[in-house]
């Protein structure tokens, strides 16, 4: 397995704070989830937002580091970012579905990269449902308005709506945490088959979705990288007592 | 202990009560003044009315003229306020950094909406008729009426921009879109209803307005339509100001059918309005 995002000395502060992360230095490997888990505020979402340059729309204040994806330097000014978003698919922690039918929605990615063939987008449809687990439910009525669908419904045409892009990366922000244990299930089994083909980054909503999906885990505390290693290890037997305390529920 | 004071229940309902009663007594003078006009004017209102020049000095004959002017005069203002005034819109509430200049187009622009319209007259004048040499014409008054106009129409459109969610920015941005291409494909769409609204009452109030066309475009009398931007032109709401004014022995059907024409334009318009809200309202996905 290679190393698809390696994310060097990344410090980033916002206009009015403190540093929301300092002096990360993390390796994310390719076809594998990697999750990024800690209390609140530790910085998993503003880490994930760098990754697709969402960040750009903030205020942020200082950026430093590099975080390479491909070797190719996406914090550096001259990147396409753009091109970058197309490459790095973000499903956000409340499903955010947009004014147009389900078919609109997915579709709305390419239409913006400019491709009108119809056969193509049929295609795109198709196969983001089919991996999103959602084909089944929603093939009869595509149509339809995409509000229509159950909270659960909603978030995996989310998550189908970044892979109809064919992205290479995708992460996911607390995907499920407004999601019933059974949608829950659902978005997880899709991962597991997603990241076949895919280099995910999840900050799960609990310590349990932690555990249960990490093939690789980093746990953030305060904007720093405290731990970071293989799942199965971190969390049986982590080497930092800080980690231990969270991972145990002692404390957050 | 406290009997004579109401329970939460006589309270509830005297309160109903009491802004049931408010909210009548502020459309009463509404439905009043529209009855009345219709029962004085309404039997002014005739084919030959509505088609036809004024005769004998205005006492007699139709409105054309004045009819066909207000119509130029709120399609001319449209022309020149709506495409401006939305794009300021789009401007203010997309692109423009949170600053000390954005702050004072902000106050200049609520300043601007509440200037007395005779002052933009005089201005429409200065710049428009003398300065620029445009003349008394349907030009120099639908430009005076869009300046008039703007404020409304920027206000409106800048708070529909803004009520569209944010999260369908971050979205769209997130799935490659270009902030232009987010505007155009989901936050206009979106917010068209409010921007519609908003267009409708600034053109509106533009029909109904005497002050700034009375210098720059009004026509006291002119005994047949206008055929270019350069044409003075009669308008309802003046034609009404001079026949109430200036005529004297003007009969009091004409006046008050007059009155009715300018009304039903405008409630018209209202009414369009309205509708394309409730439309969109029913169509709304979120
Ligand atoms: N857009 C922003 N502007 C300013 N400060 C921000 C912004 N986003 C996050 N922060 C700050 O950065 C720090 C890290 O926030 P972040 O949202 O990345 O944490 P998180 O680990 O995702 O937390 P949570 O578990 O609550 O989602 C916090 O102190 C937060 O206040
Ligand atoms: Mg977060």
């Amino acid at each position: 397995m290679t190393e698809k995002i390696q994310i060097e000395h990344l410090t980033l502060q916002y206009a009015d704070g403190a540093e929301s992360l300092r002096d990360i230095s993390l390796n994310v490997r390719e076809n594998a989830i990697t999750v990024l888990f800690g209390p609140a505020g530790g910085g998993k979402s503003s880490l994930l937002r760098c990754l697709n340059r969402l960040n750009d729309l903030a205020d942020v204040k200082t950026v430093s580091g590099k975080i390479l994806l491909d070797g190719e330097n996406i914090l550096d000014p001259q990147t396409d970012v753009i091109a970058l978003r197309r490459k790095v698919g973000m499903v956000f922690a409340r499903p955010v579905v947009l004014p147009f039918s389900i078919y609109g929605n997915l579709t709305y990615g390419l239409e913006v990269m400019g491709e009108k063939r119809k056969l193509r987008l049929d295609e795109a449809v198709e196969r983001s449902l089919r991996q999103a687990a959602l084909w089944d439910e929603v093939k009869e009525r595509l149509d339809d308005p995409a509000i229509a669908l159950s909270g659960g419904q909603q978030q995996r045409l989310c998550l189908a709506r970044a892979l109809a892009l064919e992205p290479e990366v995708i992460l996911l922000d607390e995907p499920t945490s407004g999601l019933d244990p059974i949608s829950t299930g659902k978005v997880e089994a899709s991962l597991q088959e997603l990241k076949k083909n895919y280099t995910i980054l999840l900050a799960p909503h609990s310590v349990q979705q932690a555990a249960r999906v990490a093939d690789y885990a980093a746990f953030f505390l305060q904007g720093e990288l405290v731990e970071f290693g293989e799942g199965k290890t971190l969390f049986t037997t982590p080497r930092q007592k800080r980690t231990e305390d969270y991972v145990t529920g002692r404390f957050g | 202990m406290n009997k004579l004071l109401l329970n939460r229940n006589q309270t509830q309902r005297l309160g109903f009560a009491l802004l049931t009663v408010m909210a009548a007594i502020t459309v009463l003078p509404i439905i009043l003044v529209v009855f009345y006009v219709i029962s004085q004017g309404g039997a002014a209102i005739s084919w030959e009315f509505l088609s036809g020049f004024p005769r004998d000095g205005m006492r007699q004959g139709g409105i054309l003229p004045a009819l066909v002017g207000t119509l130029a005069l709120t399609v001319g203002t449209a022309i020149f306020s709506v495409p401006l005034g939305v794009a300021a819109a789009v401007y203010l509430a997309e692109y423009a950094p949170e600053n000390g200049l954005t702050r004072l187009i902000r106050i200049a622009i609520i300043n601007l909406a509440g200037i007395p319209s005779v002052v933009y007259g005089l201005f429409g004048l200065g710049l428009f008729v003398l300065f620029l040499k445009f003349g008394t014409s349907i030009l120099s008054a639908s430009l005076t009426l869009s300046i008039m106009t703007l404020p409304v129409i920027i206000s409106t459109a800048e708070e529909a921009l803004r009520a569209v969610p944010q999260a369908f920015r971050t979205v769209s941005i997130s799935l490659g879109a270009t902030r232009w291409q987010t505007i155009r494909r989901i936050v206009l769409p979106e917010a068209l209803p409010g921007i519609l609204t908003g267009i409708i009452l600034g053109l509106e109030r533009a029909a109904g307005e005497t002050a700034p066309i009375l210098f720059t475009g009004a026509a006291f009398f002119l005994p047949r339509l206008p055929n270019s931007p350069f044409d003075a032109t009669m308008a309802l709401p003046y034609h009404l100001f001079v026949i109430s004014t200036q005529v004297p022995e003007m009969p009091f059907q004409i006046q008050y059918g007059t009155a009715l024409v300018l009304i039903v334009f405008v409630l018209g318009m209202n009414l369009i309005a309205t509708i394309i809200r409730s439309q969109a309202r029913a169509r709304r996905q979120w």
